[in-house]
């Protein structure tokens, strides 16, 4: 075989030195410039400008999508209904790929290309805490929608906030009651080992304590993971209730593989609806599910007592009474969680039209603006229902469900108070300076 | 749960990723053996058969064996036919050199990969299994298609075993690797014997995404465990050495399930990669390879 010339160095070698000098300088200038054109109209009639931080791709696409669609349905209401302090609002998204990295450098692409007013609607909780600090230093105004504890522990910062969603503490702690009442006291837990999974092992193993329970394993498992057969073996014996909370692309797997285990000769299953968002309930092998329960923060299937603003926000995002796009059965929502997205854009005009906010400027006038918020009424604007907000944790409160699986649907057994679910902690970000 | 159904929960799971990843790093190991090429978009083509065995499934919803047996024909072949693209794009124009390689295929997985979140997204979508039944043991029930996969693998392993010492394009493609100068010399169309074996290791890789996609779901990054666990094998089974690549993936497959089981999965994770360093060490060209020449 004949040595063709080398790629690089040889003599017929198509790169020069001069050549790729060139190329790599008009990149780097194309990357650089500015991504947006300025208005030639006065300043309060530029939109307000949100910049949408969003998983498109990674590990939470499912949820992504759905943020996607709940995030384009308000802004078309409040757009149509005279925008934000009479602006319109114009989001400008950038995927972070569900990447912790990934999601500071697009927090500072927000911030110094797009040049927006406020950043809003990260999920996954390893992102938020790789994400919030810049925005902190930026001095970026952050609401996220991720039930995460990290902004009411007060890990985060002053520009952090949770206005549309319970954090994971109060979620739990609401939950534990009626856990040890009605299904057992001696629970396993499996959760995915980072942020999100530990919160729920180190509350929920406190409140199960406080109702005198107990915790008989922990299963702790690595959120790449895609076979799940291997953990269900450490599951003791003498477990009364299997408490799940699975989230990435594995989830259907999980659930399968538990089945598989477990046949009929189950214990109780109580698992939070993370691990089937946007999964079918009627996906061949969760047979065995008819009979479990659900943690969820906002009942997937319309039940005789949904309520009118439930109504108008389901037909606005296009979900059906099944919880599926009204466009594809298939397509399940997530709709424990999309619901955050919407809410955070209201409190996020409720607050922009109570501090004047106008330009840049003003950031710190919308923090405060935001942290005098003590409440939400339940209604169009915050349909999943009142909530009390803490402005000191700048974290909201509000009402969890437990839904039982009958025929492949979601029955609501229960509906938690707000009370059930608050805790004490000592977090205070308005001492913080602006 | 007592020791004994432990064990047997441990052996099962060990044998089914053992015979998966025989499968998958046999691909690996037969083109580095052969071409000498580091192929690091092996991965990549794993994750595309399982992704076209989702797509040739969904054609034939009604009938979900016949859709996975037509997959598990259909979708090495798409994948064996877009090696034989990539290897004429672009391997064959780096004439086949050890470092280019490497990098161009660092490349070919992005486009991979990318091309697959484009064209399919960002979804875990299941595969439903061709045949579903639950084994059931007094102490826990089990996959029964899992069993289905460690004897499809086993036949395919077969099939390769011996393709590559009884045939006539096996004896070919070991004198290739054996002195790629001298078979030339003889007359062997070389370059056809690279775009074959380049094919056959991403059919291979492919027909283990089609096995696995009914236990997990196909997802456009899927590819990178199978690689990174690829990779671990063939360099502690010899770079070279397709008996030493089955062995190893037996010892770390098997290995892996009862290290998993008993212990965690990150000491499983562990362990394997110290043995990689241990092997590197020690026995660099791993522990079946021949001296280099």
């Amino acid at each position: 075989m004949n040595p063709k010339t080398p790629l690089i160095g040889g003599k017929k070698s198509l790169i020069t030195r001069r050549s790729a000098l060139k190329t790599l300088g008009a990149a780097s200038a194309l990357a650089l410039s500015p991504g947006y054109v300025r208005y030639a109209q006065a300043q309060t009639a530029e939109p307000l400008k949100l910049g949408f931080q969003l998983h498109s791709t990674g590990i939470g696409a499912g949820y992504g999508r759905w943020y996607d669609r709940t995030t384009h349905a308000a802004v078309k209401l409040i757009n149509d209904a005279g925008g934000i302090a009479g602006r319109q609002v114009e989001i400008i998204t950038e995927d972070d790929g569900t990447d912790p990295k990934r999601g500071a450098e697009v927090v500072e692409k927000f911030a110094s290309q797009h040049k927006v007013d406020f950043v809003f609607g990260t999920l996954f909780s390893h992102v938020v805490i790789g994400s919030a600090p810049r925005a902190g230093e930026l001095k970026m105004p952050y609401f996220v929608v991720s039930e995460g504890y990290h902004v009411a522990s007060g890990a985060l910062n002053r520009y952090v906030f949770q206005p549309g969603i319970t954090d994971v503490r109060s979620q739990v702690s609401s939950m534990a009651p009626w856990i040890a009442g009605n299904l057992g006291k001696k629970v396993t837990m499996i959760f995915p080992d980072y942020a999100f999974g530990h919160d729920h092992r180190d509350f929920f193993t406190a409140a199960i304590e406080k109702q005198g329970g107990s915790i008989a394993a922990l299963l702790a498992i690595p959120p790449t993971e895609t076979s799940y057969t291997k953990y269900f073996a450490q599951i003791p014996a003498d477990t009364e209730v299997i408490y799940h909370v699975m989230v990435g692309p594995g989830v259907l797997t999980f659930v399968k593989e538990m089945g598989e285990h477990f046949g009929s000769k189950r214990p109780q299953i109580f698992g939070f609806i993370d691990s089937l968002e946007a999964v079918d309930l009627a996906s061949p092998g969760l047979e065995f599910l008819d009979g479990t329960y659900f943690w969820e923060a906002f009942p997937r299937y319309a039940g005789a007592e949904q309520s009118p603003y439930d109504k108008f926000y389901r037909e606005k995002v296009g979900v059906d009474a099944n919880g599926a796009s009204t466009g594809d059965p298939k397509d399940i929502a997530t709709y424990s969680h999309m619901f955050g997205c919407w809410e955070t854009l209201y409190t996020i005009k409720q607050a922009v039209e109570a501090s004047g906010y106008k330009s840049a400027a003003d950031k710190g006038a919308l923090i405060e603006a935001v942290e005098a918020i003590t409440s939400f009424a339940e209604g169009n604007e915050h349909p999943q229902g009142n909530k009390t907000f803490d402005g000191k944790r700048h974290q909201c409160y509000g009402h969890q469900f437990i839904s039982k699986v009958e025929g492949a649907k979601l029955n609501v057994v229960h509906k938690t108070s707000i009370e059930d679910g608050l805790y004490e902690n000592d977090t205070d970000y308005t001492k913080q300076p602006l | 749960m007592d020791l004994g159904p432990h064990l047997l929960l441990a052996l099962l799971e060990g044998t089914v990723s053992a015979f998966v990843l025989a499968v998958t790093a046999l691909g690996l190991s037969l083109v580095f053996g052969v071409m000498r090429i580091v192929n690091v978009a092996h991965g990549e083509f794993f994750m595309l058969g399982a992704v076209l065995a989702w797509w040739i499934t969904s054609l034939v919803p009604e009938a979900p064996f016949w859709g996975f047996m037509l997959a598990l024909i259909g979708a090495p072949l798409a994948v064996g036919a877009i090696a034989v693209v990539a290897d004429a794009l672009v391997l064959r124009r780096l004439n086949y050199q050890p470092e280019a390689t490497i990098v161009a295929t660092i490349g070919l997985l992005y486009i991979l990969q990318q091309a697959v979140l484009t064209i399919y997204g960002p979804d875990a979508r299941p595969v439903v299994a061709p045949i579903q039944f639950r084994v059931v043991f007094p102490w826990f029930g089990y996959s029964g298609y899992k069993l289905v996969a460690v004897g499809a693998a086993s036949l395919l392993l077969l099939a390769a075993w011996y393709g590559v010492t009884r045939t006539k394009f096996g004896l070919i493609m070991r004198a290739t690797q054996f002195d790629r100068e001298t078979a030339q010399a003889f007359g062997i169309p070389v370059k056809r014997v690279y775009a074959a074996v380049f094919a056959l290791g991403a059919m291979l890789a492919a027909a283990a995404g089609v096995l696995v996609v009914p236990l997990q779901q196909a997802h456009y990054l899927m590819g990178l465990d199978p690689l990174l666990l690829s990779f671990i094998v063939v360099i502690i089974g010899g770079l070279d050495s397709l008996k030493g690549t089955i062995l190893a993936a037996f010892v770390i497959g098997i290995s892996d399930g009862i290290i998993s089981v008993f212990f965690s999965p990150t000491l499983a994770k562990i362990i394997a990669t110290l043995v990689v360093a241990l092997v590197l060490v020690f026995r660099p060209n791993g522990l079946f390879g021949g001296k280099a020449r």
